[in-house]
């Protein structure tokens, strides 16, 4: 066992914190969450120019060999100063689809430009009725001729509306909700069929509907072989739950430390609140819970480097925790803070709701803890 | 000791539930139905149908216009109104103020206020909090200073709920700063909104809308005639008309029929995907939460009864509060998994009145979901927060 980060990690680490104090403010970012993209196309660059959107590509892919402990460190500062980038949507859901199985050609048209930042993209994991299953595919893709046609809707499309590429899973033969017969295809967001309904999320993320009705594509669409999408769907959504995780993990930390700063200057009754055992104890639990969580994100995050046949349900296991163990961090934080913590002025309020979201993006605990259990 | 009701209060039951049946009106009935927002005068007019039956204010003593009901009548009311899926009483004036002045209020302030405040021509809001005093009422810093015929109003309260829709505000005030305990020396007022110096400025909550606001007083003269029973014995009315505000609180009636709007979610298929019914760990989370609720249900009844006989509510209320308010919690975190994906759109413009239903992105109302679980995590804070009502129950209860 090694906890340790080479110094190269560390740099990068800290590179990102400096952005965030520096660059990141939490008035800045709610000015971005209110423009019409909910991300901002300066920053986004900045990231790129930083060398971040490449990070996690190999150095064939013209990126940095970065693993998961580079992604853990981006993303726990992401989560700490509450960053909307579509660093999630680019470059670990999409990015994290086309790596896998892109053609070289397919790669340089498409993968490049999520590399060096200049093109955004999606990946239309859910459908309206599947809840959490990602093998739940009612979309269809059927060949006509020398192409296929798309018909289907998709649920909750992340960066779905400012994508110029939108990867998704179609079924191509099977049932419905069989793990094989999907396959993967990338279409242009503005070709023909193709119905966004772009909104935002309640924490403050572009997302979109999208329906697709007779989308015809060529094979050169299609990424991979067909009907053999799924392993390469649900290890991409496997990074995308760790990567939220580790948000999480930021985000937790800094809702306990502004909880505790808090109770030190808030004065009631004569005294600070944080004089009030009854409080002490609850903050006392929700640094435990921030470190069992960090020390599950740990133990993930190194399976997944080591390639361990046991990292998707370590994943989940992950994630029951967070959504469990967040909730509370997240609700404590809030009561604690008071009707202030209410108030949309206020930081916490924004933390609150990111975590929520997190609990149920890519499926909430008691979906984990099904998972968990089966795997068992 | 029996659990059924008895013929007279069935027969009662029945006149309420025929009552909502044909008065409530269908289109404020919509839009409760499909999470469209209420504005100012459907409440009104809801509570003007409610007046004109006399049936406005249930907790009234009748010389007053109230019902006379027995404690069983009015759980049995509220009972009506949450199956009905009908409104709340706008608390303000009927439950919060209205028993201060026809408890302490003069003569003159009985007939200028209580008729009205009966048939809902007047909106009253809440002046309690101020900034930095949260659950510390007594704290407060507004003053009224005495000037002749006048009192000379200058402070801030917030949190005022709905103190946009107000005409007027029950204010608590520092008549007296030279008093040996914080508690003396504060007064209870009446403010007409509409006075010079009182500005209102909304506080956008969490999920982003408009409830609560500050209210500022700069040299807001408020003739003496407003003033409520004494000069400097307003915590004391204060504090009765907050146990008066906890007994509501617990919300049992609504929070019933929210769980069996969540019992029809998890047999429905959603979405046409694998009906909720099928996953075991919501049916036990619901299940838990229904004991809870039964259990809560009868701590209420118990309450009743000792009420009935004579018996002030007292500490309980903080127990009723504090329970209500994790009860109405759970169910919002349950409505908000039920919607998966479906509750993080942030689409609150879907819920107005003008929205054809069937566009909505996301099926009825699961799209309001986290947005209504955000903004209720108020619920344990307000009112004086849950750590308080502990706090209450552990000296009052438990003699610590």
């Amino acid at each position: 066992m090694d906890f340790s980060i080479t110094e190269e990690q560390s740099m990068l680490a800290d590179s990102i914190a400096r952005f965030i104090d520096n660059d990141y403010s939490f008035d800045k970012r709610m000015a971005i969450v209110e423009s019409d993209d909910a991300f901002s196309q300066q920053v986004w660059q900045n990231c790129a120019d930083l060398g971040w959107t490449a990070m996690l590509f190999s150095d064939a892919d013209g990126g940095f060999d970065g693993g998961a402990v580079e992604m853990m460190l981006m993303m726990e500062q992401f989560g700490r100063g509450l960053v909307v980038e579509p660093f999630l949507a680019n470059v670990i859901l999409a990015g994290g689809i086309l790596k896998r199985l892109a053609s070289a050609e397919q790669k340089a048209d498409w993968l490049a430009g999520i590399v060096d930042g200049s093109r955004q993209a999606a990946l239309a994991f859910a459908e309206p009725h599947a809840r959490y299953d990602i093998a739940n595919i009612a979309t269809s893709a059927n060949r006509e001729g020398d192409q296929w046609v798309l018909n289907g809707s998709k649920a909750l499309v992340l960066n779905g509306g400012a994508a110029e590429l939108i990867i998704l899973p179609a079924r191509t033969s099977g049932e419905q909700t069989a793990q094989s017969g999907i396959s993967l295809f990338a279409i242009d967001a503005s070709a023909a069929g193709v119905t966004r309904n772009a909104y935002k999320t309640v924490d403050g993320h572009g997302a979109a509907e999208i329906v697709l009705s007779d989308v015809k594509v060529a094979d050169s669409a299609l990424l991979g072989k067909p009907n053999e999408g799924y392993s390469a769907l649900a290890e991409t959504v496997n990074d995308g739950t760790l990567a939220v995780c580790a948000e999480a993990v930021g985000i937790m930390r800094t809702m306990h430390d502004k909880t505790v700063d808090y109770t030190k200057q808030r004065v009631q009754f004569g005294v600070p609140i944080g004089s009030f055992q009854a409080l002490q104890h609850r903050m006392v639990d929700t640094l435990m819970a921030c470190e069992q969580a960090k020390s599950l994100l740990l133990r993930s995050v190194m399976l997944s480097d080591a390639g361990s046949p046991e990292a998707g349900a370590a994943i989940s296991e992950l994630k029951y925790l967070i959504g469990t163990s967040g909730r509370k961090v997240a609700q404590e934080a809030v009561q604690i803070h008071g009707g202030m913590g209410m108030t949309w002025e206020l930081d916490i309020a924004h933390f609150f709701k990111r975590m929520t979201a997190i609990d149920i993006l890519f499926g909430d605990s008691d979906f984990h803890l099904d998972r968990a259990a089966a795997a068992k | 000791m029996h659990v059924n009701l008895t013929d007279d209060e069935l027969a009662f039951q029945e006149e309420v539930r025929t009552f909502f049946r044909e008065q409530y009106p269908a289109d404020i009935r919509a839009k409760q139905d499909n999470g469209v927002q209420l504005t100012r005068e459907d409440y009104v007019r809801w509570q003007k149908i409610l007046h004109q039956r006399g049936w406005a204010a249930i907790n009234w003593p009748v010389e007053y216009g109230g019902t006379g009901w027995t404690p069983v009548q009015k759980y049995l009311f509220e009972n009506e109104i949450a199956m009905a899926n009908a409104p709340d009483m706008v608390p303000f004036g009927v439950k919060m103020v209205a028993p201060i002045i026809y408890t302490f209020g003069s003569e003159e302030q009985k007939k200028r206020f209580l008729p009205d405040t009966l048939a809902s021509n007047i909106w009253w809001c809440q002046g309690y909090s101020e900034p930095g005093s949260g659950s510390d009422l007594a704290s407060l810093k507004t003053r009224a200073d005495r000037a002749g015929d006048h009192y000379v109003i200058n402070g801030t309260k917030t949190w005022t709920t709905l103190g946009h829709f107000a005409d007027w505000i029950f204010c608590l005030v520092r008549t007296n700063s030279d008093v040996a305990r914080r508690q003396e020396g504060i007064s209870f007022v009446l403010v007409d909104m509409q006075t010079p110096g009182v500005t209102v400025r909304p506080i956008i909550t969490i999920e982003g809308e408009r409830e609560v606001n500050e209210v500022h007083f700069e040299n807001v003269k408020v003739p003496v005639e407003n003033l409520v029973g004494e000069e400097g014995k307003g915590w004391t009315y204060g504090k009765l008309l907050l146990q008066h505000e906890r007994t509501n609180i617990a919300g049992v009636a609504r929070s019933k029929y929210r769980l069996s709007k969540l019992r029809e979610i998890m047999a429905q298929s959603v979405h046409g995907g694998t009906p909720l019914a099928e996953n075991k760990n919501f049916a036990r989370k619901l299940a838990a939460v229904e004991i809870d609720l039964q259990a809560l249900e009868f701590t209420e009844l118990r309450t009743l009864a000792a009420v009935a006989v004579g018996k002030a509510p007292g500490p309980e209320s903080s127990i009723l509060k504090i329970k209500g308010t994790e009860i109405q919690q759970a169910l919002d975190t349950l409505f908000m998994e039920a919607a998966g994906y479906y509750a993080l759109p942030n689409l609150p413009q879907q819920f107005t009145a003008e929205y054809p239903v069937d566009e909505r992105t996301g099926f009825g109302s699961e799209t309001l979901s986290a947005l209504r679980y955000f903004n209720n995590r108020k619920a344990s804070i307000y009112g004086g927060s849950n750590e308080i009502q502990k706090n209450i129950v552990s000296k009052h209860v438990l003699g610590l």
